[in-house]
């Protein structure tokens, strides 16, 4: 395994590199591709955090748990609330921060304050071809030359290794609620969180847990919560009864269990998450005939559970949105492709774009 | 500011290129030369030029028959939302045709069980709110010009507002867009849903500045109005105090939607001009928060309480939508206020907000040596500083001096670890200036995202690049 300790060395590995590699900070949420095994583990470390400007700069490999750690300290976090894919995929290994913007990930609260790009101020990669970028910076606003940030945000390490993240962090809030509506259906749920979603009460959480109700969250100050508690359940009553569980433990445990697609772990079968218009969820669902299901973001995420082998693309026709195949065996991923395929004119601009960036296909086996 | 010598053989053909788009678009044509004159310039009004002709399609159609003619016969295209641009992003060039989107101004759809929006882009920022605040809900980007600004150029530049502290820009409230690029193929990206499915696209096209494609269409981001928002002024002895008062704000977990500031110069302007009725002192923030009246006491005491500490000169809390309207009024019309004491230059650099005194230290001693007054207002929660630099068109030399001045401002915000432009985008106005920022492998990493969109460089070519830098890839 290639183990460069700083993007010089890293640079030089893939100047030199003649086979596609594997690339990643701790492995943790499957998205390495074949090739030889290259780990930016090792460069890393929090380069720069300003609490007072609400920015934090961190070497792609600075595992995320200390990188929390930190910020908690200072009675900051990372609003995103990225998600542990360990249980879900049955990885080990350190999730690094390099991963969680490589990855796009985020968990509830993307439904009202945005995934990692949106979070990301700028950053430092390595492109194909061995060439050091830099782009962004570290401040709240900059619309200075293209975002090429936003653009290897989420794309997996196809268009090149990330070294260095600049993040916008924010305040942890003081309290937090769960207001839970016992719903029959996915489509009574929608439609309850929804209405809460569509309400002025900065609602941070949205999810249906079948069995357990639609789960919605709203954090702040401690006097606010309780005022916004109040109001929701006045306006969430007709949609079925209403509790609400203020007990700040519990409400982490919860939401963590959500992010983390709890319901799912240990449990056989094929894991798939659908992005979709949260109306659709319901009817989308439907179609799934999925054995377990899990929506959040409204109704925006489905997670579903479906047999080994099953096509969900197949199963769901078309529709607006993407199906991304998270966890199957090796036979399975050889037949369905990772990611949903696109229109042949977006396909045609990926394309494009790799070619400029990996020129010699080191990062082939990225899916993107 | 320099312009590429515009293409003779294309201006020679003037008449067979408007001929042929006439016939694609008869009713949408302009080229007569005292109806173009219109066109000349956006709001960067120091810079003119008249361009070959003008098209206005009224559909996405229209757009890709348009660029796939224009592609064909190898004429560069500006795209053009409302030509409120300070940076000059939708200057023409001579042997250019302006595609403007003004015609295209529908709404598509209002979903709120979903919360989206879909739009044409030709539509003004403030009228997408419009269509949906008597239903109680909102669009967050609110640039200062968005009366009259499109969403086409909101897309183009990325632009934000006063309120981006708590919301966001552009690029976190659009989730989706029709795209034509310059080839005429229409490409469809994101929607009602979140998150892209591969490379996240969305996220390059946004703040590209019309050079990768024409964006005819988008899905935005609403939200549900709060229940209640209100200011409060606070005046401080120094710009220093002020500034430590913006970080004590932002660390004690208080995220106001808007931190405002204003220097002495700026407040005694604004002053005689709106008689806002501001407090005599060195520099003042305006702080805004949101939520029910008792959500909205407890988050101004919090702020009054730290306020304290930085010993203020003033700390005066509207108590009435009147109150809360006189405490804007000076600070909304500050850009006025100035524009009538002397022209200025409006800056959009961004600074990490711990560099805040030393920025403006710098500053009041460039004013000094180049001879020029400085006034500084600015959005201090997320740094973006607007310096606006007064000088005399009518005094030769002039404002080429405070352009001199403002290069060295925007040089002095890269060196802190800020950057170049904020919100305002890079155009024509700070292209010469992206080396000091982007080292030429940066550049040359963006530029290859535009030959993969646009591999003809036709596309509002003579922008966000120095010239120097483009000059192969727009001979090509």
């Amino acid at each position: 395994m290639l183990t460069p300790t700083d993007e010089t060395e890293l640079a030089e590995a893939l100047r030199t590199a003649q086979a596609p590699l594997s690339v990643r900070g701790g492995n943790t949420r499957g998205m390495a591709g074949a090739g030889e095994p290259l780990s930016v583990a090792a460069i890393c470390g929090v380069r720069l955090y300003e609490p007072g400007a609400l920015t934090v700069v961190a070497a792609a490999g600075t595992p995320l748990a200390g990188l929390e750690a930190e910020l908690a300290a200072e009675g900051q976090r990372l609003a995103f609330e990225p998600m542990d894919h360990r249980g879900l995929l049955g990885t080990g290994g350190e999730p690094t921060i390099g991963g969680v913007v490589a990855a796009n990930v985020s968990g509830p609260r993307r439904v009202q304050v945005g995934a990692a790009r949106d979070f990301l101020l700028g950053l430092r990669f390595v492109d194909g071809a061995g060439t050091v970028i830099k782009n962004g910076g570290r401040v709240m606003k900059n619309v200075t030359g293209y975002d090429l940030a936003r653009l290897v945000a989420g794309s997996r390490g196809a268009l090149g290794v990330i070294t260095e993240v600049a993040l916008k962090v924010l305040p942890r809030p003081e309290a937090a609620a769960t207001i839970t509506i016992e719903v029959p259906d996915a489509a009574a749920a929608v439609s309850a969180l929804s209405a809460a979603l569509g309400s002025p009460y900065d609602v941070t959480g949205a999810a249906y847990w079948p069995g357990r109700g639609a789960l919605v969250r709203i954090e702040g100050f401690a006097g606010s919560v309780a005022y916004r508690a109040r109001e929701l359940e006045r306006l969430l009553a007709p949609a079925g009864a209403v509790s609400v569980e203020s007990d700040a433990d519990a409400v982490a445990a919860l939401w963590r269990d959500i992010r983390d697609v709890a319901p799912f772990q240990g449990k056989a079968g094929d894991v798939w998450r659908l992005s979709v218009k949260p109306s659709d969820a319901p009817g989308l669902a439907a179609r799934l005939e999925a054995e377990s299901l899990l929506f959040d973001w409204g109704g925006g995420l489905i997670w579903a559970l479906l047999p080994e082998g099953t096509d969900a693309r197949a199963r769901l026709g078309p529709f607006a949105g993407h199906a991304t195949l998270m966890r199957a065996a090796p036979e399975t991923r050889a037949r369905i492709a990772t990611l949903q395929p696109q229109q042949p004119a977006v396909e045609a601009l990926v394309t494009g774009l790799r070619a400029r960036f990996d020129p010699r296909g080191l990062f082939a086996g990225a899916a993107a | 500011m320099q312009m590429p010598e515009p293409n003779s053989a294309l201006l020679a053909r003037k008449a067979e290129i408007v001929a042929r788009l006439r016939s694609v678009l008869p009713d949408g044509v302009i080229d007569d030369p005292t109806e173009t004159r219109a066109y000349e310039c956006d709001a960067l009004t120091a810079y003119r030029c008249p361009p070959l002709a003008v098209v206005l399609p009224g559909s996405t159609a229209e757009v890709s028959t348009v660029l796939r003619e224009c592609h064909a016969m190898g004429v560069p295209v500006v795209p053009r939302g409302s030509g409120t641009s300070l940076a000059g992003g939708a200057l023409p060039t001579a042997d250019c045709v302006i595609l403007g989107v003004a015609r295209m101004n529908a709404v598509l759809e209002a979903d709120y069980p979903n919360r989206v929006i879909r739009v044409q882009t030709g539509r003004t920022n403030l009228s997408v709110t419009g269509a949906v605040e008597a239903d109680g809900f909102f669009y967050a980007p609110d640039p200062s010009s968005q009366l009259a600004c499109a969403i086409a150029g909101n897309i183009a530049m990325n632009s934000g507002g006063a309120h981006c502290l708590k919301y966001g820009v552009t690029t976190n409230n659009l989730m989706g867009v029709t795209l034509v690029q310059m080839d005429g193929t229409v490409v469809e990206i994101g929607g009602a849903h979140l998150d892209a499915p591969g490379l996240d696209l969305l996220g390059v096209i946004c703040g590209s500045e019309g050079q990768l494609g024409v964006v005819t269409e988008a899905t935005l981001r609403i939200l549900a109005r709060p229940e209640g928002a209100r200011p409060v002024l606070i005046g401080f002895r120094s710009n220093e105090v002020a500034g430590a008062c913006v970080s004590d704000i932002i660390k004690a977990g208080v995220l106001p939607v808007a931190i405002e500031f204003m220097d002495r110069p700026c407040i005694e302007a604004t002053e005689a001009f709106a008689h806002a009725g501001y407090p005599d002192c060195e520099a003042l923030l305006i702080v805004e928060v949101e939520g029910a009246p008792d959500e909205i006491d407890l988050q101004l005491g919090l702020i009054r309480q730290i306020a304290g500490k930085h010993d203020p000169v003033e700390f005066r809390e509207s108590r009435s939508a009147e109150e809360s309207a006189k405490i804007w009024l000076g600070r909304k019309s500050a850009f006025g206020a100035m524009g009538q004491i002397s022209d200025y230059i409006c800056l959009d650099g961004t600074i990490p907000v711990s560099a805040l005194p030393r920025v403006l230290g710098r500053i009041g001693e460039l004013s000094d040596q180049f001879g020029l007054k400085v006034a500084n207002v600015f959005h201090a929660g997320d740094g973006n500083m607007h310096p606006l630099i007064l000088f005399d068109a009518n005094k030769p030399g002039d404002l080429e001096t405070c352009e001199a001045m403002g290069a060295e401002v925007l040089k002095l915000c890269v060196e802190v670890g800020g950057c170049l432009t904020g919100e305002h985008g890079v155009g024509v106005e700070k292209r010469e200036l992206m080396q000091t920022q982007f080292a030429p492998e940066d550049l040359e990493a963006q530029m290859r995202v535009k030959d993969v969109f646009d591999p003809s460089w036709l596309l509002n070519p003579a922008k966000v690049f120095p010239l120097t830098v483009s000059a192969p890839r727009r001979a090509a």
